[in-house]
């Protein structure tokens, strides 16, 4: 099974914009190996900065890729530029929202937004019973370049079947309802 | 960005784009360095500084669009007229200088080797492909 790490996506406006969430959930197994300090400094379990990089990749990846009906091998081929301002921890939602900066026939360079809901904030201000004193912030930006392996600039051959988008990722589209991107 | 722009103000913008494209140093970015061997370019940073240039170089009124294989030629070398024992051929290299009029082959002409064919793209050849353009 690939390695999904994205939940859902909740909105696409076809050939510019797509945004997909990640909710952190304490039963990751790999929360438990990976540590941060939090304001007391006692150790606490975040999600990996690489897995947030993959996230939007995933999110960014699923955008290009749907411009041409997943036809094309969409390959992260570079991290132009990477920030996150937190440790992502259990108990928060992530948001991705990716936009396609430029694209053309060889590739595309894409910017997606990292924002943070934190759902103690709830108990902090709310009635404890619904999400409604918690706030989306800005906590990140990616700027990430797709290429289409295929249209390679050395003449490279691929495999023809599209290993990049394959059955399994098709799941996250039919419960966005998108499904019918992937003809 | 105004299209009459001086040698030195688009050596200024592609050398602001190399180094955001390519993390170099401005004081690594001359005209005679190479972006593959001297600035480290990989094939995808082709794409990027492609794309970097578009966006610098538009204007509402004048779209900077470079199509694919325009700046960069692309699949030459899987032309056995182009190319024999891993150099260019006569052919090749009169399609060269076609497809990139503003390269320096002056040196080149002797090796003539696939090998190094990368390393032809310069600072210099990327403002000068700019200035053209801009100037058509």
């Amino acid at each position: 099974m690939r390695w999904m790490w994205i939940d859902a996506i909740t909105h696409h406006e076809p050939n510019a914009r797509m945004v997909a969430v990640k909710n952190i959930s304490m039963a990751e197994e790999h929360l438990h190996d990976h540590f941060a300090q939090d304001e007391s400094g006692a150790a606490c379990p975040v999600m990996p900065t690489s897995l947030v990089v993959e996230g939007t990749a995933q999110t960014a990846g699923i955008l290009v890729g749907s411009v041409h009906g997943f036809r094309e091998k969409v390959i992260l081929a570079k991290i132009s530029s990477f920030r996150l301002d937190i440790d992502p921890r259990p108990g928060q939602t992530l948001r991705y929202d990716a936009r396609i900066e430029r694209m053309d026939a060889s590739g595309a360079s894409t910017e997606t937004v990292i924002s943070v809901l934190d759902h103690s904030d709830a108990a902090a201000g709310g009635d404890g019973a619904s999400d409604a004193a918690a706030q989306w912030r800005e906590v990140g930006r990616s700027s990430l370049m797709f290429s289409h392996i295929d249209q390679n600039r050395s003449g490279l051959q691929f495999p023809k079947e599209n290993f990049v988008f394959s059955e399994n990722f098709r799941t996250i589209l039919r419960s966005a309802g998108l499904e019918g991107l992937a003809s | 960005m105004s299209q009459t722009l001086t040698h030195e103000e688009i050596y200024e913008s592609v050398r602001e784009i190399l180094c955001d494209a390519l993390g170099v140093d401005e004081d690594e970015v001359t005209p005679e360095a190479s972006l593959t061997k001297d600035l480290g370019a990989e094939s995808i940073d082709f794409l990027d500084i492609n794309f970097k240039v578009e966006k610098k170089f538009s204007t509402p009124e004048k779209p900077f669009k470079i199509n694919q294989g325009e700046l960069f030629p692309e699949n030459l070398t899987s032309d056995p007229s182009l190319v024999k024992d891993g150099k260019f051929t006569d052919a090749g290299m009169e399609l060269l200088r076609t497809k990139m009029p503003h390269v320096d082959y002056s040196a080149f002409d002797a090796d003539r080797s696939v090998d190094n064919v990368s390393e032809l793209f310069t600072v210099k050849s990327l403002c000068d492909f700019v200035g053209r353009k801009l100037a058509n």
